[in-house]
């Protein structure tokens, strides 16, 4: 790093002109502009939610009423499902992902780990929609035919823990949309844990196979204890995405603004209550409370990513100084 | 012996449970490609790309939605092009430890992946509010934005892998600064940058979420950017929620047509960056 910034201070001593502060000038400019659209992005957020939250104060966090007719507006239930759509999409999407980055790293062929990892990025590049609609008339009558039923016979029968699986199945509802999430995730975490498990020095793996260790505990003793941080951000870069995401939730989930025990039952996240409702609101107060929960979304997303950056970017560090 | 046998049976279930993690996401993968495909080429037919979106009930195409979207996303990109190369010029040429490229380089790594719904409501309320109606050019700047982060990202990867001894050589010439950038620099790293944009589109192409509160829908045929526009994405998320029959195939119709491209997109952008040996 030394050297480059004494290279670049050099090269740019001897260039002088108008030419340099105007090309330099445009850059800065630019660059700031992205820190003005976040800038912008709060404060029209806080601006437009203002009428909502100083109305409803820090009740609205925790009020379950969604009733436009009586104008009282509560964001519990739209945080509960966005929490919870995102809780089952992490459980089911880590150990997959893992499974996979393990799969890229450790296992396959060197001439399939390219193509594997492009059909996982692939995953990635279908949109949200897409998604959507696959979930809207594929998944859900699938879950609603044969998942929900057995998750009802068994799991539901226990008490207490069975409430989370009580009701009818309907095919539409949280877990739907919790399994959707799943896969939109998992090609996310995947890449970046396969691009952290490629950090690790191929002498400390090689050590460890050499004293005669199986794959299993290489990746287990030596690969994730090195890359930790890595794979924590990864999984929070993935779960930023979960929380945020829109189009393929507001098709599966129902948009039922009531708090269910049952994950089986129709729930709202934040961002299919803003897709669904945002251009029918009217009343102002019904407005600013939908900007009040995309601001909740916001903030919840920020501190989610921003956690998940500085982790990988503690990790890139600490690979640098050790190589 | 035992415990040899059982550190070989874990081994086996391990990496038996990771090639099935392997499969279940490829399945995935081929379960949509091929539900699309199935779906949307029975849909698929001469009136999509000469008729407008019809009412319930009747025949009709989507060449509305398709030129809306193509519109949008055009602006979008001239709009975004500039915008995040230049900023990405700044972090990777001038912003070498500095205070404000870290600042930059973070918030704009979490605009990069912050909800798109989220870029809709700032839009609406910098552009709708204001100009009192939905309109394309506001769909125009929501995409714009998404597009950004992506491109300043690729733009300063690529041209941080330019190595500097170029950039030397041109200033040994006695070349400026801004001249060095311009002619070296974005000459060596010109199919990486142009990577990134490809993959950008691609990004955008799909967004829905950002265009509902924006560009909103048309049903009709409408060339003014100033007024509401039909564009792919909200089309297919009504006609998809819709009960009726010919509006959800011409939703899987969409879907087909914008998938098809967004991974035409992307394997370009793939063999672009794999032939100008970019991609490790």
């Amino acid at each position: 790093m030394v050297a480059i910034q004494e290279t670049s201070a050099a090269v740019r001593r001897p260039a002088g002109g108008a030419g340099d502060a105007i090309f330099h000038g445009l850059t800065v400019f630019f660059a700031v502009l992205v820190l003005m659209i976040l800038g912008g992005v709060i404060v029209s957020l806080v601006y437009g939610a203002l009428p909502a939250l100083s109305k409803f104060g820090f009740g609205f966090v925790v009020n379950g009423a969604w009733n436009p007719v009586t104008e009282n507006f509560g964001a519990l239930a739209p945080i509960y499902g966005t929490l919870v759509t995102s809780l089952i999409a992490m459980l089911i999407g880590i150990p997959v992902a893992f499974g996979v980055a393990l799969f890229i790293t450790e296992l396959c062929p060197k001439w399939l780990r390219r193509p594997l990892g492009t059909m996982i990025e692939l995953l990635a590049a279908i949109p949200s929609i897409i998604y959507g609609i696959w979930g809207l008339f594929i998944l859900a009558p699938f879950i609603q035919e044969y998942i929900e039923p057995a998750l009802i016979g068994s799991l539901g029968k226990i008490p207490g823990f069975g409430a989370l699986f009580a009701g009818p199945p309907l095919g539409i509802g949280v877990l739907t949309a919790g399994f959707i999430l799943a896969i939109m995730v998992l090609p996310f975490i995947a890449s970046v844990m396969r691009d952290v498990f490629d950090t690790v020095p191929p002498m400390l793996k090689e050590s460890a196979y050499g004293i005669g260790a199986t794959t299993t505990e290489v990746v287990w003793r030596v690969v994730l204890p090195y890359t930790r941080i890595g794979v924590v951000g990864g999984i929070l870069l993935g779960l930023g995405r979960a929380l945020g995401e829109t189009m393929a939730v507001t098709f599966v989930i129902g948009n039922s603004h009531h708090i269910h025990a049952s994950i089986l039952q129709p729930g709202t996240t934040i961002s299919a209550a803003l897709a669904n409702e945002f251009t029918e609101a009217v009343g102002d107060l019904y407005q600013s409370s939908l900007i009040a929960l995309g601001f909740i979304l916001f903030l919840i997303t920020f501190i989610v990513l921003a956690a998940a950056k500085l982790m990988l970017v503690r990790l890139q560090k600490s690979a640098g100084a050790s190589a | 012996m035992q415990l040899y046998a059982r550190r070989r049976v874990t081994n086996y279930l391990v990496v038996g449970l990771s090639l099935t993690a392997t499969a279940f996401g490829l399945l995935f993968l081929v379960f949509v490609l091929g539900t699309l495909l199935k779906n949307g080429v029975g849909a698929l037919g001469p009136t999509l790309f000469t008729q407008a979106t019809p009412p319930p009930g009747s025949q009709g195409g989507l060449i509305n939605a398709i030129c809306g979207s193509l519109a949008m996303t055009l602006i979008a990109t001239l709009v975004g092009t500039p915008t995040g190369i230049l900023a990405g010029t700044f972090l990777a040429e001038y912003a070498h430890n500095s205070r404000l490229g870290e600042f930059v380089r973070f918030i704009n790594d979490i605009l990069l992946s912050a909800p798109s719904i989220i870029i809709g409501l700032f839009v609406y309320s910098v552009m709708v509010v204001p100009m009192g109606h939905f309109s394309a050019w506001a769909g125009s700047v929501a995409l714009a934005i998404i597009m950004i982060p992506v491109i300043v990202r690729t733009t300063e990867d690529m041209l941080t892998l330019v190595p500097n001894t170029l950039r030397e050589a041109a200033a040994a010439l006695g070349a400026p600064k801004w001249k060095i950038v311009v002619t070296v620099t974005y000459r060596s790293a010109v199919q990486g940058m142009l990577t990134g944009v490809l993959l950008a589109v691609a990004r955008i192409s799909g967004e829905t979420a950002p265009l509902l509160f924006t560009a909103l829908n048309n049903q009709f045929w409408s060339s003014n950017l100033n007024a509401p526009m039909a564009n792919l994405p909200v089309v297919i998320f009504q006609f998809a929620m819709s009960p009726y029959v010919d509006w959800q195939a011409l939703a899987w119709a969409g879907a087909l047509l914008i998938t098809a491209a967004i991974l035409f997109l992307n394997i370009g952008a793939r063999l672009l960056a794999s032939w100008s040996g970019l991609e490790k």
